[in-house]
């Protein structure tokens, strides 16, 4: 009889809980559908490190020739951190910072008898600041940026802003985004140049170099497999454009520093092409043609191929070729026309073509990276560089993403 | 300027997209499943913003990319 009892009062409880069931589902469908926290949450985490060392023999410093010798250990923090705004509104924050520490062997024959140079060993630091507010029904969205930075002899001081639209279907978006940079450098001379009274900047003149720039691109949804990008991103700098302490020879033995003109106007404009050709195989595709008023004219294409595996796991090689036609303004060491008006022994601005070739691996288990949740996915990669003027350089990336 | 690569990478992208790219149709939400993998982002990857700033430096051009367009020296 006992038991009986103890039966009809489980079953019971078990009538009540069965109708308490749906009221806590329905209240919870409820709370996520129109809640929407105002506190600031972590949404993602990304280190990127990466080293860098090139090797070469046209020193634009020693006029042309000499060593390239370079390397680059670069870090990047960013943390991004969202809330929703009394109009429900999503505010993204993000906050990133950099730290690169290079050296670079040419610097050091600004004055090889001392080490007063730029950047024969040098610490860059790089915060910025980004807020984006979102419109999450219809996906418009704007925002600022800001940022800093520095390093031994240049400072710079940047703002962005940047809007986003999107078609009512969200298969076109189209993004502006307009951005300054205000710069200054102290300007440094070759040792043995110091002294004498050319045109232009002296030894220890505070010098700027602004730069403002506007990007226009359009993308569009194809097909299920297939979007497309395509960005124009007209700009302009002015100030000292020439990098001083550069020495150029002439073909009467004389030298003199570089000296470029103090405005350049560039447009480069682009076009991405992503394919998804099956569940294993992706097709990501890039070109861009630039140009000019220095004379310069570039083509740049690049294929990547990520391979995938699992859906977790994925290897990426890819390609990537550029041709430049140089600067009207460039001569090899010793040919320069004493009477030019601008000259640079830069091999960057030279004529040349170049092929960069690597791969990336990524991993995103589920489980989280080594079985640690948080961390949500690593990505190696590696590429080999070489230009066609004699430099080749190695650059290995690593990045960590924490969710 | 070194012609060859160039136009045989361009050639092989046209031939590519050609026979694959039907004209633009509506795609639904809910077809988007292959267009929203993290591999079809239509920008630069988080990796690459190093290889992008040091070809930024090692070559003329710049800008469209979604890397750097100004700022910062880039004198070494």
């Amino acid at each position: 009889m006992k038991k009986l009892y103890i039966n009809i009062a489980v079953f019971y409880l078990s009538l009540l809980s069965l109708h308490a069931q749906p009221t806590q589902v329905a209240s919870a469908e409820q709370d996520t559908t129109t809640y929407k926290s105002r506190k600031l949450n972590l949404e993602e985490v990304n280190f990127v490190s990466s080293y860098y060392h090139q090797n070469g023999n046209h020193s634009a410093v020693t006029g042309g020739i000499g060593t390239e010798r370079l390397s680059d250990f670069a870090n990047t923090i960013d943390i991004q951190l969202s809330n929703f705004s009394k109009q429900g509104r999503k505010n993204t924050y993000l906050f990133e910072l950099g730290v690169d520490h290079y050296t670079s062997a040419s610097s050091d024959k600004i004055d090889p008898s001392t080490i007063s140079s730029a950047s024969m060993q040098d610490i860059r630091i790089y915060p910025s600041l980004s807020w984006t507010s979102l419109n999450e029904q219809t996906g418009n969205s704007f925002g600022f940026t800001g940022s800093f930075s520095s390093e031994y002899d240049y400072q710079s001081v940047g703002a962005a802003f940047n809007i986003t639209r999107l078609s009512k279907d969200k298969n076109t978006q189209f993004d502006f985004k307009a951005q300054v940079f205000l710069d200054r450098w102290s300007v440094i001379l070759p040792v043995e140049l110091r002294d004498e009274v050319g045109k232009g900047y002296r030894q220890g003149d505070s010098a700027p170099r602004n730069s403002f720039s506007t990007s226009f691109s359009l993308s569009q949804v194809i097909s299920k497999r297939l979007q497309a990008l395509l960005a124009i991103e007209p700009s302009y700098q002015h100030g000292l454009l020439a990098t001083r302490y550069q020495r150029n020879y002439f073909t009467d033995g004389s030298v003199q520093v570089e000296d470029l003109p103090s405005a350049r106007y560039k447009l480069p404009l682009a076009l991405r092409l992503n394919y998804f050709l099956s569940d294993h195989y992706i097709i990501r595709t890039y070109y861009r043609y630039y140009l000019d008023n220095w004379g310069l004219r570039a083509h740049t294409a690049e294929i990547e191929v990520p391979v995938k595996f699992t859906s977790f796991v994925s290897v990426s090689p890819f390609y990537r070729f550029n041709t430049q036609r140089g600067t009207k303004y460039f001569a090899p060491y010793g040919q320069h026309s004493p009477g030019s008006e601008h000259f640079t022994s830069d091999y960057d601005l030279s004529d040349l073509h170049s092929n960069f070739i690597g791969a990336g691996f990524r991993i995103t288990p589920p489980k989280g990276v080594l079985g640690w949740q948080r961390l949500n996915m690593l990505e190696i990669r590696y590429g080999h560089y070489v230009r066609s003027t004699d430099l080749n350089s190695n650059i290995f990336t690593l990045n960590l993403r924490f969710k | 300027m070194y012609k060859l690569p160039m136009i045989l990478l361009v050639a092989a992208l046209l031939i590519f997209f050609s026979c694959t790219l039907p004209s633009c149709v509506s795609v639904k939400p809910y077809q988007k499943n292959k267009l929203n993998d993290a591999e079809m982002e239509l920008s630069a990857r988080h990796a690459q913003k190093f290889e992008q700033s040091f070809q930024l430096y090692r070559e003329g051009a710049s800008g469209a990319n979604g890397g750097k367009s100004g700022g910062g020296c880039g004198c070494n």
